[in-house]
């Protein structure tokens, strides 16, 4: 009976989701991504140690989708600040359809670049 | 088309907040709206049903419920359009009180036109001449794209923000704040910015755009509170917001 | 939190959003041209170590996130759960702080 997903099925909330989602999501990556860095401190070599959990599959499956969360929330975010910040036009309703298509070209080009 | 269900299966919510779904056969017509549906229900079947509604032609916006989950003004939506098969599904509009069955007390709904100042303040009299207001200057083009507002409350019901934040005060009544926001002749301008600011105006809208999904007028509450956003965001650096604005 | 507090909060979370703009372009761009033949620690730290600019940049990335985020969270977690008021605002001050001391430490030490 309350607005459930039969009305929230149309674009601007999926990117309205996507942002809210792959900024959480970069919220909690971040303390484990400084705490990585901060192993330098230790030497070279301690990082070097760190960084070979990354060659597992699994860890690099996270990388891709850290990469898109990072695109994700970029390009939504880009969306955001030209609905708030412009002056409305209609074209602006289409840029969640944009911020997709590059959000994922660079999803692409993270994950071919790993092969 | 073939074989089209003779009768419509729907689904009627009745009581109050704790209620639930009532099941009724509906025999469908060509051309049937939602409306048509309900007052067959409360005519010939249940007396009981209660539901608002007075033109029936789309201008008032009194008829509006949740049909199949989305907010409409059900004197306009055809059956045809809607349902599901054979099947029907209505329930009254969303972040509002119940009465009962399909009426839900728009009290909250206005109180929060009120307190975005969503009303007119004029600095004329009788005496002073009319205003000039050109029809194509870009605050009355802004003002004149959600002026056609009639308070129906289907962008309220449709709004995420306001079931997630009750004191949110929602995009109908931030779209009449920015439409006199617009307006040259009006005077509480810094007034009504200072209403409209902050976690529980129009700086909680996540553009998500269900409102402007669902207006009927093809309004756009979202395009307003943007606007909002730039100036209320103007205003506070410039220490133009009130701490406490007066009611 | 007053209402004029609330709006600058908002405003500086768009302000960062905008720097953060550019800091994760470069940063996407970085990471994709450094993954190319594998990650190693050496890669990593032949570019950061004693790099003034890389220094400086990583430090202004990590300043804007960690006004960004919070403000961020914020908004989730009045919305999405029942946490409002000054022990919210408290909280995400915390975790402002928390990321700015991290992130500097982090920089530092691929830079030193």
């Amino acid at each position: 009976m309350k607005h459930d997903f039969r009305a929230r099925n149309h674009p601007a909330y999926w990117a309205f989701l996507a942002h809210r989602v792959s900024g959480l999501l970069l919220a909690l990556f971040l303390p484990v991504h400084f705490w990585a860095l901060g192993q330098a401190l230790h030497g070279e070599a301690v990082l070097d140690g760190f960084l070979r959990w990354t060659e597992h599959p699994l860890a690099k499956l996270g990388e891709v989708i850290l990469v898109l969360a990072l695109s994700a929330h970029l390009t939504g975010g880009l969306r955001i600040l030209m609905l708030e910040f412009l002056a409305w036009r209609d074209w602006q309703k289409s840029l969640a359809a944009l911020a997709a298509g590059l959000s994922l070209a660079a999803g692409l080009a993270f994950l071919l670049n790993l092969g | 088309m073939d074989s089209e269900a003779c009768t419509l299966n729907v689904r009627v919510w009745r009581g109050g907040e704790s209620g639930g779904f009532r099941e009724y056969e509906v025999p469908r017509l060509e051309s049937q709206t939602v409306l048509d549906v309900v007052t067959y229900i409360q005519r010939r079947i249940d007396p009981t049903l209660s539901y608002r509604f007075a033109c029936r032609v789309g201008m008032c916006g009194s008829c509006a419920m949740t049909v199949n989950g989305k907010p409409r003004w059900t004197c306009r939506t055809h059956v045809a359009k809607v349902a599901d098969g054979d099947r029907l599904e209505i329930a009254p509009l969303s972040n509002l009180p119940i009465v009962r069955d399909l009426v839900t007390d728009m009290t909250p709904f206005f109180e929060k036109w009120q307190r975005a100042r969503g009303r007119f303040q004029g600095g004329h009299t009788r005496r002073d001449d009319f205003a000039r207001v050109p029809p194509d200057s870009r605050e009355r083009q802004n003002t004149d794209a959600g002026i056609e507002c009639i308070g129906c409350g289907v962008c309220y019901s449709a709004c995420e923000v306001v079931a997630w934040k009750p004191e949110y005060l929602g995009p109908a009544a931030l779209n009449r704040a920015w439409t006199l926001v617009n307006d040259v002749r009006d005077t509480d301008r810094r007034a009504r910015l200072s209403a409209v600011a902050g976690d529980a105006g129009c700086h909680a809208c996540h553009t998500q755009m269900h409102c402007t999904e669902r207006c009927p007028k093809q309004i756009s509450p979202t395009a307003a509170i943007s606007g909002l956003k730039r100036l209320v965001l103007a205003a506070a650096l410039k220490g133009e917001l009130e701490e406490e604005p007066g009611r | 939190m007053s209402p004029r507090a609330q709006v600058l909060l908002w405003g500086a979370q768009r302000a960062s959003a905008a720097v953060l703009a550019i800091c994760v372009a470069v940063h996407l761009a970085t990471v994709i041209y450094a993954v190319r033949n594998g990650l190693s620690a050496a890669e990593i730290l032949g570019r950061t170590r004693g790099n003034a600019p890389w220094l400086a940049f990583y430090l202004v990335f990590v300043a804007s996130v960690a006004v960004h985020a919070p403000i961020g969270l914020r908004a989730i977690l009045a919305e999405w759960t029942r946490w409002r008021g000054r022990s919210l605002d408290l909280a995400m001050l915390l975790v402002g702080g928390l990321l700015a001391l991290w992130g500097a430490r982090a920089v530092w030490a691929v830079f030193a």
